[in-house]
This record gives structure tokens, C-alpha cells and sequence, in this order.
């Protein structure tokens, strides 16, 4: 069973590849409209912050859509119990999804309740944002679960301290992500504006980040044998150093860089708590649904191995394409 | 209502709201595609404008499809997730491929056809039109593919423990019904956009508006409304054989029929009693057996060789199979009489058969919704056919009471959806090509 073990684990990171990608890219787009409200103030500005990132937060959303179909395909354990198990977050997760995807395209078409759709858009966006983290959140600090599998808690129980905290991380990361991408696509006022969030986004990822490393050296005493806890710490703090940097220097198209720099780091720290866990029992080490005992078979791990390692080159391949394609400061006028 | 009924509920309404939109995505790339392709060879304007002008609507019919299809990939594991422990093992791996190689292509390049034409050359702009179209096709393939293994699944064992374990994934992509399903399937999307751009043009040409472009517009309409039916009449009875081959308990709910005969009849329309066993209507004596295999003798299976436990609603599999049948059969004769019209040159004049196209736009989604329910209606009561019954899939910690909730705003945000989307699609068809 060597064998099948060294696909549990190739699989494992490549959902958290997948995963990771979802938060760097579509992080930046939900972060863009979940600061709508505060960085677009005259309706062209709207217009220019929404041009950023409308050609290509379709393509940003497969990330997730994939990841989940992985997960599926690769644990699906995992899926039907943190999917059925977190019902009503689930819900939730779907409504904010999709009033941000509509509201776009709506605002466009409907000048008339224009703001109603921004209400969404950045609604929608914040409230995914949010969530996102609180689950992972959950599935890493542990849920009460069954001896068949099955998730044991309540809806408020997926609302305690640690994941809301988890939840509040991966919030200011996203919205960092948004106001460096909103750096990087505009201009005059706006972009002052943008600097000015991301300045702000940094201070508060700084204090945030220190918090959550350490709650996760507090539940995971192993992490302080783990390397790649430190190197995630260095990641994050890096990033966000650099971005201080950046910011005194007005260096315009480093700071995206620097925010998913951090980003990465708080990720990496995640992902080496909870390996080889995927979801944490609360309740009992032995409950714990982990990459070995809620898998699919070998060969089904085989077959997605080679479809994932030859598919994904090819599709980040034509994504950066596509974003060289839409290079450059956004226009407010952009849309069609 | 108890939780597995609700569930179910859930899962058709969403499913059949969400699949309106795939409908639409995939004929309109189509046109897209044919629209671009004529703009780079003949490098005329107005075939640019037609593009610009479904690009704009592909843009709004596209997101609503996005947003309401993540729901339904999350849908498996939050209400079907005895289902999914079972069949990860296989329904995993095809939802996967549907993302990495299908729609990505799609939702990446989408971002250019939708915004890219002052950004690109007319050659990029061409092949983003084509992956859209490919991603799109590709993408419906692996959705065709899932839903076919659970009509006649194929690769797989079952384990000591009950699980579904894949043995070949050649033979569970392309099981019994994949290809045809996926010819049937796409097809009725392509019909359901020569329908909808035969509509909006045959409009424009009866009020006198955007002059060629609307006529080209509609030359391309009704050329595609003329081929697709009738191309769908040969998948349609080859997806019909198939039916009765691998999945008979269905096929015979489809005609109403209780006991296996040699020489069954075929229904135009009817009325099953399932009460009683018998079927009412008005029949072609003999035709079942005769378009199965051109024998009016040949044995067709009928609900009788199952325990009636294993049958599905026999009336309405019947009811909305006939209905699709009989919308397809009034397609193919508005297609080729508005072909006639085009080629005796009296399309853009006649004004009577021009009146009539708006209105038969909502026409292909009721037949594809139908004949999804005929699909999923008919495999009831399993999930997978024959192997796992529906009532054995469902989520065991959501209760009744959550998915009335999720059920309810499901269906308030359906609702307003539905509504913005066709007041959105009116108004950017009112402002029409010239406003691209």
C-alpha cells in the first residue's frame, strides 16, 4: 500500500495547489468588490475598479469549482462530510457567490439600481471571503464528528473563536489582495486611495497574521518541529515587509506581489497544521477523516494525477495569456 | 415533507433552473463562432455587429449559468452525500475533468470575447471565439458523461464494503448512453439558440430595424433552425434504440407500456393509468416495435418485468416525453417552412411567419426541460440504474427543516434572477446590434 500512500499525499497538494490558487486569484477580484463601497467613489471609478477585474474573475472562480470537483474526486469523504456537515454556511457560501457573479453583469445592464448591485457585489464578496476561511478554519482546528464519518455539530458550533479567526485572516488577506490589485490597475485619485487601503489592509494583515500564527503554535505544539511552519512565518512576514517597502517607495505593480506573497505564507502555516488531516476530529485523533482513511482507490488517483498534471500546466499556461492579453491600468470604459 | 423529498425538490428545481442557461451558452457560441468566423473570411461589419451584439447577451445568459451551476457541483456533496461516498471513486474523477479540461477554456476565454475586442486582433479575438465554443462543448460533455453513468454505468466494481470502485475509465466515460446522450443534449442547444436568434431577428426584420444585419442575422437563424431538428430526429432515434436496449423499465414508462409485447404500439398522445395498468390515447398500431428495428413484430420490454416497486411515475415520464417528441416534431416543420421562405426569397416579407418566431423562443426550453425530466423521471427509483436507489443518497445530518430553508431562498433568488435576466435580455436586444 506504499504506493497509494504517495498518491494520498501528491494529492493532497495538489488541492492545496488548487486551493491556493483559488485564494491568490479570485482573492484578489472578491477583494476588489468587497472594497467597492470604500475605494470607488464617483461612478467612473466604480467603473474602472469593476473593468479590473471583469474579464477574468470567471476563470478565477474554476479554481474553486475544480478544487471541489477534486476533492470529490480524490476525498470524497471529506466532501460529502464538510459539505453536508457545514450545510447552512454552505447555503450561505452559494448566495454570496452567487449575487457577486450576477451583480456584475446586472450593473452593467441596469443603471437604474446600479447601487443595489454594488450592495451585492461587495456583500456577496465579504461574506465569501469570510467563509471561505471560517471552513477551513473548522476543518483545521476540529469538529465534532461520528464514528461513521459524519459531522456532529450544530451550525454555531462552526462559529467558535479560532475559526472566526481563521475567518477574519483570510478576510484582511483577500481584501489586501484587492487593494494592491486596485494599486496596480488604476490611476490618479483612485489609486492614491488604493494606496492608502492597502496601506491600512497591511497594518491590520500584520496584526492578524502574528495572532493567528500563534494560536496555531498554541494548538499545534508538533508545528514547532515542522520546517515549513517557519518557512510559512518567513513568507508572510517577508510579504508583508516588503510591502511597507513598496508602499514608501509608491511602487505601483510590487505590491500584488507582496500580498500573495504573505498570502502564501499563511497558507503554507495551514496546510502544514492540518496534514495529514483533512478534516480534524474534535472529539477523538482517531475520528479524523485524513488523506488515508477517505480516499478513492488507486486508480482513480492515478487517472486525476495524469489529468491534473498535464491539464493544469496548460491551463495556467493560457490564463497568464489571457491576463497579458488585459495587461495594464483599467479603463472605466472597458466594458464592451 | 420529509428530508429526502425536500432534497429532491431541491435538487429539480435547481437543476432544471440552471440548465436554461448551459441551453442557451452552448448555441450561442455556435452562432458566435459562425458569426466570427464569416466577419475574418468575408471581413464584412456586419457580421462583427452580430458577433458584438451575442457576445453581449452570451455575457448575461453565461454568468447566470455560473453562478447557479457551482451550486450544483457543491449540491452532491451537501444533499447527496451517501451518494457521493459511494461513487467518488468515479463521479469525482468526471467532475474534475470538467474543470480542468473544460471549464477553464471556457471561463477564461469568455473574459476575451466579452471584453477583448478592442484589446486583440480579429485572429485572437477568432480562436477565443473557438475554445469558447470548445470549452463549452467539452464542458457538457463531462456533465453528459456523469449523468450517463448513473443512466448505464459501466467500468466499475463494487467492493466488499459496497463502495463503487473504478476498474477502466475509458469504459465509464464512454458507457452505453454517453455519446448519444451528448449528440441529443447538444443538439437541443443548438436548436434552442437558432430559435432564440430566429426570434430576436425575425423581430427586427418585421419592425424594419437594423436593416442587412438583422436579415444576415436571421439567414443564419433559420439555416441552423432548418438543419438542427432534423438532425436531432436521427440522434433523438438513436438515443430512443438505445433507451430501450439499456434501460427498458424506462423506456417502457416513456409509451406507457405494461406488458412485454411483440408489436407494441406507439403513442402521439395519451394518458397512462397507473392504477388500472392501461394506457389511453391515440396510437400508431404497431409503430414502437417498428421504429425500434424496422419490424413491426419486434418484442419491446414492458414495466411488468420489474416489481412494481422498481417502476418510475409512469405518467409523467410519458407525459413529458410526448411532450418533447411533439415539440420537436412542430420544429422541424417551422424550420424547414421558414427555409422554403428563404429560398423562394419571401423570408423578409413574410410578415405572418415573422410574427410568430418571438414567440416560439421559450418553446426549446420547454422541450429540453421536458426531456430531462423524461431522463431523470425515468431512472427513478435509483440513482444510479440499478444499482443504488435514490432514497439510500441523501445527506444523513440535513434535516428536513434546513432544506426548507435553503429551498426557499433558492427559489426568492431564482425568482429575481429570472425576472432581471429577461428584463435585462429584453433590453439589450430592444437596443440591438447597433449598440455594439
Amino acid at each position: 500500500m506504499e504506493n497509494i500512500h504517495n498518491f494520498q499525499i501528491l494529492w493532497f497538494i495538489l488541492i492545496f495547489v488548487l486551493l491556493l490558487g483559488y485564494a491568490l486569484l479570485d482573492g484578489f477580484d472578491l477583494g476588489v468588490a468587497a472594497l467597492l463601497p470604500f475605494l470607488g467613489i464617483k461612478k467612473e471609478e466604480k467603473d474602472t475598479l469593476i473593468a479590473s477585474i471583469g474579464p477574468v474573475w470567471d476563470g478565477n472562480e474554476v479554481w474553486l469549482i475544480t478544487g471541489g470537483g477534486a476533492l470529490f474526486a480524490a476525498f470524497p469523504h471529506a466532501y460529502a462530510t464538510a459539505f453536508s456537515g457545514f450545510y447552512l454556511a454552505m447555503m450561505l457560501v452559494l448566495f454570496a457567490l452567487i449575487f457577486r457573479a450576477v451583480s456584475m453583469e446586472f450593473r452593467a445592464n441596469d443603471p437604474v439600481r446600479a447601487s443595489l448591485w454594488e450592495k451585492a457585489l461587495a456583500g456577496g464578496s465579504a461574506l465569501a471571503a469570510l467563509l471561505f476561511g471560517v471552513a477551513l478554519g473548522n476543518v483545521i482546528y476540529g469538529v465534532p464528528l461520528t464514528g461513521k464519518m459524519e459531522y456532529g455539530g450544530s451550525f454555531f458550533t462552526l462559529l467558535r473563536p479560532v475559526p472566526l479567526l481563521f475567518g477574519i485572516t483570510g478576510l484582511a488577506a483577500i481584501l489586501l489582495q484587492g487593494a494592491s490589485w486596485a494599486v496596480m490597475k488604476t490611476e490618479g485619485e483612485l489609486q492614491e486611495r488604493s494606496f492608502k487601503a492597502t496601506r491600512i489592509l497591511m497594518w491590520i494583515n500584520a496584526i492578524v497574521a502574528v495572532l493567528y500564527f500563534a494560536v496555531l503554535i498554541v494548538t499545534f505544539p508538533r508545528l514547532s518541529g515542522n520546517i515549513l511552519f517557519y518557512v510559512a512565518v518567513v513568507f508572510t512576514f517577508a510579504g508583508l515587509i516588503g510591502l511597507l517597502f513598496s508602499l514608501g517607495k509608491k511602487n505601483d505593480a510590487a505590491l500584488f506581489w507582496e500580498s500573495s506573497f504573505s498570502f502564501i505564507g499563511l497558507f503554507l502555516a495551514a496546510g502544514a497544521a492540518q496534514f495529514p488531516n483533512l478534516i480534524t476530529a474534535s472529539n477523538g485523533p482517531n475520528l479524523s477523516l485524513t488523506i488515508y482513511n477517505s480516499s478513492t482507490g488507486l486508480y482513480t488517483l492515478q487517472i486525476m494525477a495524469v489529468i491534473a498534471l498535464i491539464g493544469m500546466p496548460i491551463v495556467i499556461g493560457y490564463t497568464i495569456f489571457v491576463y497579458r492579453l488585459f495587461k495594464g491600468k483599467a479603463k472605466a470604459d472597458d466594458h464592451y | 415533507m420529509d428530508a429526502l423529498l425536500l432534497a429532491r425538490i431541491q435538487f429539480a428545481f435547481t437543476i432544471g433552473f440552471h440548465f436554461l442557461f448551459p441551453a442557451m451558452t452552448l448555441g450561442t457560441a455556435l452562432i458566435i463562432l459562425i458569426s466570427e468566423t464569416l466577419h475574418l473570411v468575408k471581413k464584412d461589419d456586419i457580421y462583427r455587429k452580430i458577433t458584438d451584439f451575442l457576445a453581449r447577451l452570451l455575457g448575461l445568459i453565461f454568468v447566470v449559468g455560473a453562478a447557479t451551476g457551482i451550486v450544483m457541483e457543491f449540491s452532491f456533496g451537501t444533499n447527496w452525500s451517501e451518494y457521493s461516498r459511494a461513487v467518488g471513486d468515479i463521479f469525482g474523477p468526471i467532475l474534475a475533468a470538467e474543470g480542468i479540461i473544460a471549464f477553464f477554456l471556457e471561463s477564461v476565454f469568455i473574459g476575451v470575447l466579452i471584453f477583448g475586442r478592442k484589446k486583440v486582433s480579429p485572429g485572437v479575438y477568432w480562436v477565443a471565439a473557438l475554445l469558447v465554443f470548445v470549452g463549452g462543448h467539452l464542458s457538457a460533455f463531462w456533465i453528459i458523461v456523469a449523468n450517463s453513468w448513473m443512466q448505464t454505468p459501466a467500468g466499475y466494481e463494487i467492493s466488499a464494503a459496497g463502495k463503487v470502485i473504478l476498474t477502466d475509465f475509458s469504459a465509464a466515460v464512454f458507457n452505453p448512453s454517453t455519446v448519444n446522450r451528448f449528440l441529443h443534449t447538444v443538439l437541443a442547444t443548438w436548436i434552442t439558440s437558432a430559435v432564440m436568434v430566429c426570434g430576436i431577428a425575425g423581430y427586427y426584420v418585421r419592425k424594419g430595424l437594423h436593416g442587412e444585419t438583422a436579415r444576415t442575422m436571421l439567414k443564419i437563424g433559420i439555416i441552423l433552425f432548418a438543419i438542427t431538428p432534423l438532425l436531432q430526429l436521427g440522434a433523438a432515434h438513436s438515443h430512443a434504440i438505445q433507451v430501450i436496449n439499456t434501460q427498458p423499465v424506462k423506456a417502457a414508462a416513456m409509451e406507457g407500456l405494461f406488458n412485454t409485447t411483440r408489436g407494441a404500439d406507439i403513442y402521439v398522445m395519451g394518458y397512462v393509468d397507473e392504477a388500472k395498468e392501461k394506457t389511453y390515447g391515440i396510437y400508431i398500431p404497431k409503430g414502437l416495435s417498428f421504429l425500434y428495428n424496422f419490424d413491426f413484430n419486434s418484442e419491446i420490454k414492458g414495466l411488468n418485468d420489474v416489481p412494481k416497486e422498481n417502476w418510475p411515475p409512469v405518467n409523467l415520464v410519458f407525459q413529458s416525453y410526448h411532450i418533447m417528441v411533439g415539440l420537436g416534431m412542430i420544429f422541424i416543420v417551422l424550420g424547414l417552412l421558414g427555409a422554403w421562405l428563404l429560398w423562394t426569397g419571401k423570408l423578409y416579407t413574410a410578415k405572418w411567419y415573422l410574427f410568430w418566431l418571438p414567440f416560439l423562443i421559450p418553446l426549446p426550453h420547454l422541450a429540453h426541460e421536458t426531456g430531462w425530466i423524461t431522463a431523470e423521471v425515468g431512472r427513478q427509483p435509483w440513482i444510479i440504474y440499478g444499482l443504488m436507489k435514490t432514497a439510500n443518497a441523501a445527506s444523513v445530518v440535513v434535516s428536513a427543516g434546513e432544506i426548507v430553508f435553503s429551498l426557499v431562498m433558492f427559489s426568492l433568488i431564482y425568482l429575481l434572477l429570472f425576472v432581471m435576466f429577461v428584463l435585462l435580455f429584453v433590453k439589450i436586444v430592444k437596443q440591438g446590434p447597433a449598440a455594439s
